[in-house]
């Protein structure tokens, strides 16, 4: 028996051509499952841009203005300017403003903030993010919601306030 | 002259009818054992797949596997239409936009776009090939009458699905073509209001087929919707419970 000659070791068994087999099928069978998952994620939105245009910075009179459309206030007092997201940091419902109270009032569970977004009563556990604000060299405000501040000292310097005259 | 009424009479002679024995299939009731096997196993609905299965029945070269191909396009069409709707709004602002978007701004939505085409323009041809291949093996012949009745609501189901599903994307070819093909039905005789003896029921623009398809007198917004719900709800309803019947009875050759 020994003198025969050794029968050469195959490069590819059975086994492991089998094993990669499955394992390009599995892959291909995760690849077609993140792909369908990937379908529901629209590319495309048809809602208000995080950034947009807000007019000019004059044209604000003192107070509270509310910009529905992009769910913002913009909020003007003797120093300057800032925008704050209007969403209440409990569970997301629009507050209302109440000039005679001077403060915001959520519907949905009672949450109360001053006019700095502080909160004053009710469960939300942080004070109102500003949104960031700036101005174009021409004087358009340019506000972009996806940029967020929310600690004291932080949120009152730039490009989270406009200084104004 | 006039002989009594008798109902049990009357169900007997209707229960012997050929008609009524393709469809409830077993035989008389004689309440053996052999007896109440049959009518359960052969029941659609008691039982949901056939209990006896011939080897002849299901060879390929016998059947093609054009039965098989076709639920199996339905079921592909079933899923990716579903899909489809998560992004499709029937409305004539937005059906055409949210069309062209699944083609060039959602991930994967060219592709399933296409498969449900693709899908649908084959199995209106695989359910023709398969009418062929029963007529050719003689496969409708007693006991298995009532499966062809089912077969040919099923290609006209096919059809119809075709149809409502063209008009959808609510481009120039699906609301001229819908245009054309509702017009058709305003010929049905007695139903359509140009269809012959219309006239003798009162059928007129207003409340012939065509009306009851468009839900108005030309192709609008009320049409989309309403080839919508048929394209998505209700026909595939009545298909699949159709399918179901003929997957269950095609291959039991006992009576």
């Amino acid at each position: 028996m020994s003198d025969l000659p050794a029968f050469p070791k195959p490069e590819l068994t059975r086994r492991s051509f089998l094993l990669w087999g499955w394992a390009a099928f599995l892959a291909f069978l995760a690849g077609s499952v993140g792909s369908v998952l990937r379908f529901f994620l629209p590319n495309v939105l048809y809602e208000p841009s995080q950034k947009f245009r807000a007019g000019k910075a004059a044209d604000y009179p003192l107070g509270v203005t509310i910009d529905k459309a992009h769910r913002v206030w913009i909020i003007r007092n003797e120093k300057g300017l800032y925008a704050m997201w209007a969403r209440c940091t409990h569970l997301g419902c629009t507050p209302n403003w109440f000039p005679a109270e001077s403060r915001f009032r959520c519907p949905c569970h009672g949450s109360n903030y001053t006019i700095e977004g502080d909160v004053i009563a009710g469960p939300a556990p942080k004070p109102l993010w500003r949104v960031q604000v700036v101005q174009t060299p021409q004087g358009d405000l340019v506000i972009d919601k996806a940029i967020m501040e929310d600690r004291p000292g932080l949120r009152e310097k730039v490009p989270f306030f406009i200084a104004l005259a | 002259m006039f002989k009594k009424l008798d109902p049990k009479k009357l169900f007997e002679d209707l229960t012997n009818t050929q008609v009524w024995r393709s469809m409830f299939r077993g035989g008389t009731w004689k309440d053996t054992s052999r007896d109440r096997a049959q009518h359960i196993l052969g029941n659609v609905w008691l039982h949901l797949h056939p209990a006896r299965i011939r080897r002849r029945a299901v060879d390929f070269k016998y059947t093609w596997g054009l039965g098989g191909l076709s639920f199996l396009l339905f079921l592909v069409l079933t899923a990716t239409g579903v899909v489809l709707m998560f992004y499709y709004r029937p409305t004539p602002d937005l059906a055409y936009r949210d069309m062209k978007d699944l083609q060039f701004v959602v991930s994967m939505g060219t592709f399933m776009r296409n498969m449900h085409r693709w899908a649908a323009h084959t199995m209106v041809m695989i359910v023709i090939l398969h009418m062929v291949r029963v007529f050719l093996t003689g496969s409708y012949k007693t006991p298995r009458e009532f499966n062809w009745g089912v077969g040919v609501i099923l290609l006209v189901l096919t059809l119809f699905l075709s149809f409502t599903g063209y008009l959808l994307p609510w481009d120039q070819l699906a609301m001229w073509a819908v245009t054309v093909g509702t017009n058709m039905a305003s010929s049905t005789p007695f139903v359509g209001a140009e269809g012959p003896f219309s006239s003798l029921l009162g059928v007129g623009l207003k409340n012939d087929a065509r009306f009851g398809l468009l839900g108005g007198t030309a192709v609008g917004s009320a049409t989309l919707v309403r080839f919508y719900v048929l394209h998505c709800i209700a026909v595939p309803f009545i298909t699949g419970a159709d399918n179901r019947r003929i997957i269950d009875r095609s291959f039991l050759a006992y009576s």
